[in-house]
C-alpha cells in the first residue's frame, strides 16, 4: 500500500530525514518510535504531502503510484489521513460544516454528488456515538479551545468520518486520559480491516496494548535505524534509547 | 474644461431646470459656493491620504442624463434580492423607473425625492430635515447643489416597515461616460422601525462616477438598518457620503459590503444626540484586481451612556488597496460612553496593501474604548490541515475568508441577504461551496 523508498527531505536547506525505507502493507499496522526530534513527524508531514518540506531524494508509492507530485488534498482523496501531532485551530468553521466541506470535496473529486443532508446527519451521528462525542460539540469552532485531549478525540472523529486506507496516527494518544485512550483505541481499531493500514508514531507502550503492533521501528536521526516486533516496544520503554544510539555511532 | 468648472458652470442651467422651491434653492445656492470655494478633495487633505481622485476626476463624464432609459426586469433581476416581498425605489441613470419600482404612500412614504422637494405636502420635513445631517465639506455640497433625485423614506411615529426597501441605482452606459449624485432622505420617527438595502450597479463597461449623499434621521427609540451592497463593475467608482443622525435610545446599523467597483469611498458619519444610543457600523471588504476602497467612519459621541460599534474586516487580494480611517470623538459630557472598534485585514497577495488608522479624541474622563486593528496572512498550517482532510487549497483558502468575516455576516438580521452576500463571497473567491457556517 505504501512504500518509501530512500526518502531524503529537507526544510529551508536543512535535512531532516536522511534515507527512510518503510513498506506498510494493507491490513498491517506499524510502529514508528523514537526520540524527539528525530524526524517522525516530519515523515507522517511528508507522507500527507506539506509544501514546505522539500523531498530531494527518494520516493513514496501509493498503491502503486508516486504520489511526491500530488498535493495534500489529492493524496487525502486517494485515502492517506494524518491525525495532527497538534491540531490547527480553524476559527469561524463548526466541526459539522468542516466535515460537510471535507467529504463533500472528496465526493466532487471522485465526480459524485454533493452527499445528501439525512445521510451526512447519519453518518456524524454515527461516528460521535463511535468517539462517545457529545453533539454541542460539533458546532463548536473546530479545535477552537478544545482541550489537549479532545483535539485528538475528534481527529479521531475526522478518521472515522474519512475511512482512509491509509492512517498515520502522529502522538494521538498524548493528552488522552486513561478512558479517552481506551475510546480512541477503540474507534481505531473498529475501523480497521484487511483492507486498510495503520501508522501509529507513539512514545509510549500504553497506546500500542490498545492497537497493537506488526511491526515496530524506531527512528533517529532522519533514519530508521531497528525495526521489530511489538516486543521492540517493550524493549523500549524499559531501557530507552541510549542503547540504540550507541549501537547507531558505533 | 475640467469636472469643477463644468459642474460649477452648469448649476445655473440646472437650477433652471428644476422647480425652484425657496428653501432648497437657498440650500443648493450654498452649496455650489462652498464647493466652487473647497473644489475636489486632495491628497494634501489628511483625510484623503490615501485614496487619490485624481484619475477620475479627469474623465469627460456627462453630467446629466440626456435621455431615459428603461431596463426589462428579466434582465436585471439578479441585482434585486428577489426572493423577498420589498417595496423599490429603482433609478435608471439618475432616473425614477416606475416600471422597476413599488412605492408607497399607505401608513409610510416611500417614494422620491424629486416629489418631495416639490409637493407642499412634504414642505415640513425637507424644511426641517433637508442637508440637516450632510456636513459642509466639499464632496457632500457638490451633491447638495444638484440634489434633486433619490429614494425618500418617511416612516411616521409607531411603525414598523412592513417589509424591506431595495434602492438600486442603475447606470447603463448610453453616455460614454456619466456623473450620478443621488440624494436620499430617510427619516425614521419614534419607536419606528425599517429595513433598508442599497445597491449601485453598472450595466456597463463605460466610466461611472457616484457622489451620493445619504441623511438619515433616527428619532427616539427608532430602528434603522441599512445594508450597501457595492459589487459594481472594474469602470464604476463610488463616493458615498452617509450621515446618520440619531436621538435617544435608537439603535442605528450600517453593514457595508464592499467587494467590487474601482474606487469606493465611504463616509459614513454618526452623530449621538440623545442618551443610550446603539451605533452600529460593519464592513467586509474582499477585493482584488487593482481595486481601491476607503472606509471613512466617524462616531460622534456628544450625550452620556451611548455605544458604538465598530467591526470591520478586510481581505486584499492582486494589486489592491483598502483604507481604514475610523475617528471616535468622545466630548466631554459624553461620560459613560462605549466605544468599541475593531479592523482586522489579511493580506492574500504580496503586492496588496492596507493603511489602517483609528483617530480617537476623547474628552470624557469616565468612557471606555477600545480600538485595534490587525494586518496578516492567510495561516499556511491552518490550510495544511484543510487540504489534508481533502479540501483543496483554493477552497481551504475561501473557507478561511469566509470564517474570517462571518462575525459580520452574523449580524444582518434577513436571511436572504446573507444568502445573497454568501453567493457573492463564493463568486469572488471562484469556489462552489456552501458557507452555511
Ligand atoms: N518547519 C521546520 N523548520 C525548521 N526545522 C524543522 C521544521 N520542521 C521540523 N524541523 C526540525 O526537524 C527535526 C525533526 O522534527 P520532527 O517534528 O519531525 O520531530 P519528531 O520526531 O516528530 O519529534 P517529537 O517526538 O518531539 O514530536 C527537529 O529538529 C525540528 O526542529
Ligand atoms: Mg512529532
Amino acid at each position: 500500500m505504501l512504500k518509501i523508498d530512500n526518502l531524503h527531505a529537507s526544510v529551508e536547506d536543512k535535512s531532516i530525514l536522511k534515507g527512510i525505507n518503510l513498506e506498510v502493507k494493507p491490513g498491517e499496522v506499524h510502529a514508528i518510535m523514537g526520540p524527539n526530534g528525530s524526524g517522525k513527524s516530519t515523515l507522517a508531514s511528508v507522507i500527507a504531502g506539506k509544501e514546505e518540506y522539500e523531498v530531494t531524494k527518494g520516493n513514496i508509492e501509493f498503491e502503486g503510484e508516486d504520489i511526491e507530485e500530488l498535493a495534500a488534498e489529492e493524496r487525502a482523496h486517494k485515502g492517506v489521513f494524518l491525525s495532527f501531532q497538534y491540531p490547527v485551530e480553524i476559527p469561524g468553521v463548526s466541526v459539522t460544516n468542516f466535515m460537510k466541506t471535507a467529504i463533500n470535496e472528496s465526493r466532487k473529486a471522485k465526480g459524485l454528488e454533493d452527499m445528501p443532508a439525512k445521510d451526512m446527519l447519519k453518518l456524524i451521528r454515527e461516528k460521535s456515538e463511535l468517539l462517545e462525542i457529545d453533539r454541542k460539540f460539533l458546532s463548536r469552532s473546530l479545535n477552537e479551545g478544545f482541550s489537549g485531549g479532545e483535539k485528538k478525540r475528534n481527529e479521531i472523529f475526522q478518521m472515522a468520518m474519512l475511512e482512509p486506507k491509509l492512517a498515520i496516527l502522529d502522538e494521538t494518544d498524548s493528552g488522552l486520559d486513561i478512558d479517552a485512550l481506551r475510546i480512541v483505541a477503540n474507534g481505531v481499531n473498529k475501523l480497521k480491516s484487511n483492507d486498510n493500514a495503520v501508522v501509529v508514531i507513539t512514545h509510549y507502550q500504553r497506546l500500542l496494548d490498545y492497537i497493537v503492533p506488526d511491526f515496530v521501528h524506531v527512528l533517529y536521526n532522519g533514519r530508521i535505524v531497528k525495526s521489530g516486533g511489538k516486543e521492540l516496544a517493550h524493549e523500549l520503554e524499559e531501557k530507552g534509547y541510549d542503547w540504540i544510539k550507541e549501537e547507531v555511532n558505533a | 474644461m475640467d469636472l469643477k468648472e463644468k459642474l460649477v458652470s452648469s448649476f445655473l442651467a440646472f437650477e433652471n431646470s428644476v422647480d425652484i422651491d425657496s428653501y432648497v434653492h437657498d440650500v443648493r445656492s450654498e452649496a455650489i459656493k462652498v464647493f466652487e470655494e473647497k473644489g475636489f478633495p486632495s491628497k494634501k487633505e489628511e483625510a484623503w491620504k490615501y485614496t487619490s481622485l485624481n484619475k477620475i476626476l479627469k474623465v469627460d463624464y456627462s453630467v446629466f442624463p440626456k435621455q431615459e432609459n428603461a431596463l426589462d426586469y428579466k434582465d436585471v433581476k439578479q441585482y434585486f434580492i428577489h426572493d423577498i416581498d420589498t417595496y423599490k425605489i429603482i433609478f435608471i441613470d439618475g432616473k425614477y423607473s416606475s416600471h422597476l419600482s413599488e412605492t408607497t404612500h399607505d401608513g409610510i412614504d416611500v417614494c422620491l425625492m424629486s416629489a418631495a422637494l416639490n409637493k407642499p405636502k412634504y414642505r415640513l420635513v425637507i424644511e426641517n430635515y433637508f442637508n440637516k445631517a450632510a456636513s459642509k465639506e466639499s464632496l457632500a455640497s457638490l451633491n447638495t447643489a444638484f440634489a434633486s433625485e433619490g429614494a425618500y423614506i418617511h416612516i411616521p411615529k409607531n411603525k414598523i416597515a412592513d417589509k424591506p426597501i431595495q434602492v438600486i441605482h442603475f447606470s447603463t452606459g448610453n453616455e460614454s461616460a456619466s456623473l450620478l449624485q443621488p440624494r436620499n432622505l430617510i427619516v425614521v420617527e419614534e419607536n419606528s422601525h425599517v429595513q433598508i438595502i442599497e445597491r449601485h450597479q453598472s450595466l456597463t463597461n463605460n466610466a461611472v462616477l457616484t457622489n451620493s449623499v445619504t441623511e438619515i434621521f433616527a428619532r427616539k427609540r427608532a430602528i434603522v438598518d441599512y445594508y450597501k451592497i457595492q459589487n459594481d463593475t472594474a469602470n464604476a467608482s463610488l463616493i458615498d457620503n452617509t450621515f446618520i443622525k440619531q436621538q435617544r435610545e435608537s439603535i442605528a446599523s450600517v453593514h457595508t459590503f464592499a467587494f467590487g467597483g474601482k474606487l469606493t469611498r465611504n463616509n459614513l458619519n454618526y452623530y449621538q444626540e440623545g442618551e443610550r444610543i446603539d451605533s452600529i457600523l460593519k464592513g467586509v471588504t474582499i477585493l482584488g484586481d487593482k481595486q481601491h476602497v476607503d472606509h471613512n467612519t466617524l462616531v460622534h459621541h456628544i450625550e452620556p451612556n451611548c455605544e458604538s460599534h465598530q467591526d470591520y474586516k478586510g481581505i486584499f487580494g492582486d494589486q489592491s488597496t483598502g483604507v481604514f480611517n475610523g475617528k471616535i470623538i468622545v466630548e466631554k459630557e459624553a461620560q459613560k460612553t462605549n466605544a468599541f472598534q475593531s479592523n482586522n485585514n489579511i493580506l492574500v497577495s504580496d503586492k496588496a496593501s492596507i493603511n489602517t488608522k483609528p483617530q480617537l479624541e476623547i474628552f470624557a474622563d469616565d468612557v471606555k474604548c477600545s480600538h485595534g486593528c490587525t494586518i496578516g496572512q492567510l495561516d499556511e498550517s491552518a490550510l495544511f490541515y484543510m487540504q489534508s482532510r481533502g479540501i483543496p487549497k483554493k477552497e481551504a483558502k475561501a473557507l478561511l475568508m469566509y470564517a474570517f468575516s462571518n462575525n459580520v455576516l452574523s449580524s444582518v438580521k434577513i436571511p436572504e441577504i446573507k444568502q445573497r452576500i454568501n453567493k457573492i463571497i463564493a463568486n469572488k473567491l471562484g469556489v462552489d461551496i456552501g458557507f452555511d457556517l
